[in-house]
């Protein structure tokens, strides 16, 4: 048995408001959605005894645990890139599996939006990694320099090997922000968008529109995770995760894996899809809604064809019309709107709406949701993991 | 078409270190070099210290033909930097090697490149200490 196997249980979720201005610190938003995430569980800063945070986030462990008063933590690590959220459950997860802590925390606070960009002022000041530096050297010099662009290089690819025209993608963010727009906490609350806005939306890369990628956020979230037999002391249903899984290979960068036989298809997360659902024991037609990665939305087709939703090349087929993957369709995606519909905090967002689903709490709910997939980091190091509500 | 730079902003250099120094000193003098694996004949890129087919420690920098085709291109609309001028185009070259190189193109319009485009290398000396590889379309 694998020892990642339905051993652990989320407890307790926090998250603040979605703002283009928190007028916070990460640090105090951080404290904020770990309050009511204990709160929601029933437990109290005493009982934390792990903590597991985002590598680049602005607030570390030992700001946290002396402004919550968490006196004995035993646990703490961290997870890098956009596949940090399901990766952070997943080392919660063997953290209780394995008994070195009982009660661990998850967090990520990001100023998104009102505050530099930690990545772009890393590379301004000079600190950068090895892998950045050679990223760096081949692309900053030729003015590849944004994460868009990064990301369009794949996609026009796509595009050309499976006949796809861009217009195609619009049916992605028009689903994330059709669930957003029921979603009072996030940034785009009564603010559907239609074909014709998408159509409208300025190129910024070209294949890319200003609305194939994500709204910068100031927000924060937490989740509490627990053993399965601790979770069923306490104050919620516990949401238990059934499997969760990690995958990088040897060409894998971060957006630019652009030196292996094929970049129109996104192979970490095929893996991460393939683990998770042996693991958990279930197939892709028993999900009821997604939590993809809509960092950039012409990722979100790709997601699908590598979870074995459609196969491949016939993503955007069925993202077409928005039918399949809205509120009453076959298979909701990123029903609280997740990075383009809600904001965008890293992935973070879209683990706290897979609780919500399965306890029922969610603004776009999912009728009878057992089973949630969330997926983090298309296009790079990647994560994922399946929710469920029985154990 | 060629990129246009903004006098007033500098390109950003490539930070040199030194699994990738034989690369920029190649293109200094005016030659597209890529890392070969001495032991097993690999072509590498973008350089590493160890060959990840025979994990060889031992490479050389190997000449290429220059010779290549589009595999990809993005056209920036919005400049990632000031020193760049939107619009502008980024390609992603598949060599006669094999390995592909992140670049731009000189002498056409975004409209007029596509997916395997053939392509061969020129040198651009875009400023002081600073030589660029960058492709224009083959006969």
């Amino acid at each position: 048995m694998n020892s990642m196997e339905n051993r652990a249980a989320i407890v307790g979720i926090g998250v603040t408001d979605f703002s283009k201005d928190s007028q916070r610190t990460e640090l105090y938003m951080t404290c904020q959605c770990i309050k009511e995430a204990l709160d929601d569980a029933g437990l109290t800063p005493e009982d934390v005894d792990g903590l597991v945070k985002q590598t680049d986030d602005a607030t570390d462990e030992h700001a946290v645990t002396s402004s919550m008063g968490m006196g004995n933590l035993t646990y703490f690590g961290e997870c890098r890139w956009g596949a940090a959220p399901s990766a952070m459950i997943m080392r919660a997860a063997m953290g209780v599996a394995a008994g070195v802590a009982n009660y661990i925390v998850v967090y990520r606070a990001v100023n998104g939006s009102s505050k530099r960009r930690m990545v772009a002022s890393m590379r301004a000041s000079g600190q950068m990694s090895t892998s950045d530096l050679l990223q760096w050297t081949f692309h900053a010099p030729f003015g590849h320099m944004s994460n868009a662009g990064r990301v369009a290089m794949i996609v026009r690819r796509y595009m050309h090997e499976f006949g796809v025209n861009s217009d195609q993608f619009g049916w992605v963010p028009i689903a994330c922000r059709e669930h957003g727009a029921r979603n009072p906490n996030g940034m785009f609350y009564e603010k559907p968008l239609n074909f014709e806005d998408y159509l409208k939306s300025k190129m910024v890369v070209e294949p890319l529109r200003r609305l194939d990628y994500y709204e910068e956020a100031d927000a924060a979230a937490a989740l509490v995770v627990t053993t399965r037999e601790r979770a069923k002391d306490l104050r919620q249903r516990p949401v238990y995760v059934l499997s969760a899984a990690q995958d990088m290979l040897a060409e894998t960068e971060e957006l630019t894996s652009y030196y292996r036989p094929s970049i129109s298809s996104l192979l970490e997360i095929g893996k991460v899809g393939n683990k998770i659902f042996a693991m958990a024991g279930v197939a892709p037609k028993d999900i009821n809604c997604v939590q993809l990665d809509d960092s950039y939305g012409p990722l979100v087709p790709m997601q699908l064809e590598e979870l074995g939703f459609c196969k491949p090349g016939e993503g955007t087929d069925f993202c077409k019309g928005g039918d399949r993957i809205t509120l009453g369709g076959e298979l909701p995606l990123n029903t609280s709107g997740g990075s383009l519909g809600e904001g965008h905090i890293h992935g973070m967002n879209h683990l706290i709406e897979a609780v919500r689903q399965i306890r029922g709490t969610s603004t776009a709910q999912v009728k009878d949701a057992e089973l949630v997939l969330v997926a983090s980091g298309a296009g790079g190091p990647a994560s994922g993991l399946i929710l469920g509500g029985k154990s | 078409m060629s990129m246009v730079y903004d006098s007033e902003y500098p390109v950003p250099m490539p930070p040199i270190i030194w699994d990738n120094m034989g690369f920029w000193e190649g293109i200094k003098r005016h030659e597209l070099v890529f890392q070969r694996c001495k032991e097993c004949g690999t072509w590498l890129h973008p350089p590493r210290p160890v060959c990840p087919k025979c994990r060889s420690l031992e490479k050389e920098w190997a000449r290429s033909t220059g010779k290549g085709t589009v595999y990809s291109w993005v056209t920036y609309l919005e400049s990632a930097h000031p020193s760049f001028k939107a619009p502008y185009s980024v390609v992603l070259v598949e060599m006669e090697e094999g390995v592909r190189l992140v670049s731009n193109m000189v002498d056409i319009s975004p409209q007029e490149i596509s997916i395997g485009m053939p392509v061969e290398v020129v040198f651009d000396d875009i400023a002081e200490g600073l030589t660029l590889p960058k492709f224009r379309k083959a006969g």
